[in-house]
């Protein structure tokens, strides 16, 4: 084994671990808002490279304004998925609602493949597909591109929930809906917002990794499953422990596939998830109490 | 400046306010005592539009608010310090506060007006700006209901409800709560419906009160009046305070 191999292997995982991370967030941020875990939420991820795909080739927009639309699409999904499926329930129990996401991620990927077809397709890098050497590894400009956008994303976040007023209102309702109720937070509203922003999170992490993986109309169910790892190593926190969470699966993940065999690489991260459900629920860094932010 | 009449509310099936009537003037204090479970939770969630009434009317200054959802009723002045003071515990003393005047920046007010109130706040409780940038979560029981009501008080209100602020409190604590309510009275004008176990303390501050008991007014009057009265002595002030009645 070679220092150079690892360098290599780590560098891979640590982008795609910044998606499972980006996946991992938007996971989290519904859950504290609604106590709901969104297992629709690869459906988001699908839906931001497919679309991206959809415009790029098929309405031959170029792919600075095919990006930006398909965030907008998939964001507009999120908010009707909220509207039209969680929202109308007369008896919102966790259970129900999580069935509901269940289904609502069958039904997205249903149409997206009566729509699209099921083919996988390939996406043209941001720019160029030419290695760039780092130590004795090398990355493509994409690891860089999802590195990079990953940590805008998380910087925006974070300006969102701890400068805005709008950010902190939703932290509040995440930690104690009636007294956000008793202060006039309409909470419902608050509830719609995470899944907006969960959406856009998702299709961005879709779009960002596309050029690596392709996309399907079926990409999002393994993505979805591996962002919700991430989610649950952070202790389900919308901050920089789900980050961690993400980026430690994406490492060990890759290093696993490389120096153990490639083909136990999905079978890793779901040994962690089932360990961690195990052993650590409150997630790696929490406390067994600790507060949901 | 409010009226309530005849409301009746349910939790489930649960009948828990019966015909209840009462109202208040401008910079009245008033209190509600009762026992456990004798309905004065409930009726400051009716009025705030938590628990809604099934029945009656609530007139806040001229307008009925009886269906008014919580955040119109916030909007319209009146606030509420819930139970157990409930503040954002992993926010900030001065997020808390914000908080409390969301609507305010909802409605895109001037933030210097915000700000103003804020001051005033830390003017009533100098502990919370001593405080300011610390986690709600990691302060004392006396400084987290004083930081409850400052947050109700950041909306602006006309009228504030208060329900148990005592609770699980210090009895110096208390009386050092229950002079800035006074203050509060005196200096501008606040109305208070202040929901109390503590009844001597409340009795003590309040202008007039009403006794509850199973969801019902049985009894009301000047403060000093139902200091004296035998039933109230012997339910609420006397010995057997104890003997609290459960639900």
């Amino acid at each position: 084994m070679q220092f150079d191999q690892v360098l290599q292997y780590a560098l891979s995982g640590l982008s795609t671990g910044a998606i499972y991370a980006l996946i991992g967030i938007g996971f989290s941020i519904i859950y504290n808002a609604t106590g709901i875990i969104n297992f629709a939420q690869g459906e988001f991820v699908m839906l931001g490279g497919m679309l991206t795909l959809f415009f790029l080739e098929l309405l031959k927009v170029p792919i600075w304004g095919a990006i930006p639309c398909a965030i907008a699409v998939s964001t507009v999904a999120g908010l009707l998925f909220e509207r039209l499926a969680i929202r109308p329930l007369r008896q919102p129990t966790p259970i129900n609602l999580v069935i509901i996401t269940i289904g609502g991620s069958i039904l997205i990927r249903g149409l997206a493949m009566l729509l699209w077809g099921k083919d996988t397709h390939a996406l043209p890098p941001f720019s160029g597909d030419e290695p760039i050497a780092i130590g004795g590894a090398t990355i493509l400009p994409q690891h860089l591109w999802i590195l990079g956008i990953t940590i805008v994303i998380i910087a925006i976040n974070k300006f969102y929930f701890y400068h805005t007023i709008s950010g902190k209102a939703m932290r509040a309702c995440a930690y104690n809906r009636r007294a956000a109720g008793l202060v006039g937070i309409d909470v419902r509203r608050m509830v719609l917002f995470s899944f907006i922003i969960s959406s856009a999170m998702g299709a961005v992490a879709g779009i960002i990794v596309a050029p690596l993986t392709m996309v399907a109309y079926d990409m999002g169910v393994m993505l979805g499953l591996k962002g919700f790892c991430a989610a649950i190593i952070g202790g389900m926190s919308s901050g920089i422990a789900t980050v961690v969470g993400g980026l430690l699966l994406g490492v060990l993940e890759s290093l696993g596939a490389g120096l153990i065999s490639s083909g136990y690489k999905d079978a890793i991260a779901f040994i962690i998830l089932l360990l961690l459900l195990f052993l650590r629920p409150q997630g790696l860094f929490g406390k067994p109490e600790s507060e949901r932010v | 400046m409010l009226r309530i009449k005849n409301v009746n509310t349910y939790y489930g099936k649960v009948h828990a306010l019966k015909d209840v009537s009462l109202h208040l003037g401008e910079g009245e204090i008033v209190t509600l005592i009762g026992a456990n479970g004798a309905g004065k939770t409930t009726i400051l969630n009716t009025i705030s539009g938590v628990t809604p009434a099934a029945g009656g009317e609530i007139c806040f200054r001229t307008e009925p608010v009886t269906a008014l959802s919580a955040d119109r009723i916030v909007k319209l002045g009146i606030s509420q310090v819930p139970e157990g003071r409930q503040v954002f515990k992993p926010l900030s003393v001065e997020d808390n506060l914000e908080l409390g005047a969301y609507l305010r920046y909802r409605s895109s007010e001037k933030t210097a007006a915000i700000q103003k109130d804020k001051e005033q706040v830390f003017k009533l409780f100098p502990r919370l700006e001593e405080r300011r940038r610390q986690l709600a979560g990691t302060m004392s029981g006396g400084e987290q209901q004083m930081l409850a009501i400052g947050r109700a008080m950041m909306a602006n209100p006309k009228l504030l409800l208060l329900d148990e602020p005592s609770m699980g409190l210090a009895p110096l604590v208390v009386q050092e709560i229950f002079r800035v309510l006074e203050r509060l009275r005196n200096e501008t004008g606040m109305t208070i419906l202040l929901v109390e176990q503590n009844a001597k303390a409340a009795l003590k501050l309040a202008d007039r009160g009403y006794v509850l008991e199973t969801g019902k007014v049985i009894l009301e009057g000047a403060a000093e009046e139902l200091m004296e009265n035998a039933d109230v002595k012997r339910a609420y002030l006397g010995k057997d305070k104890s003997e609290k009645r459960h639900k």
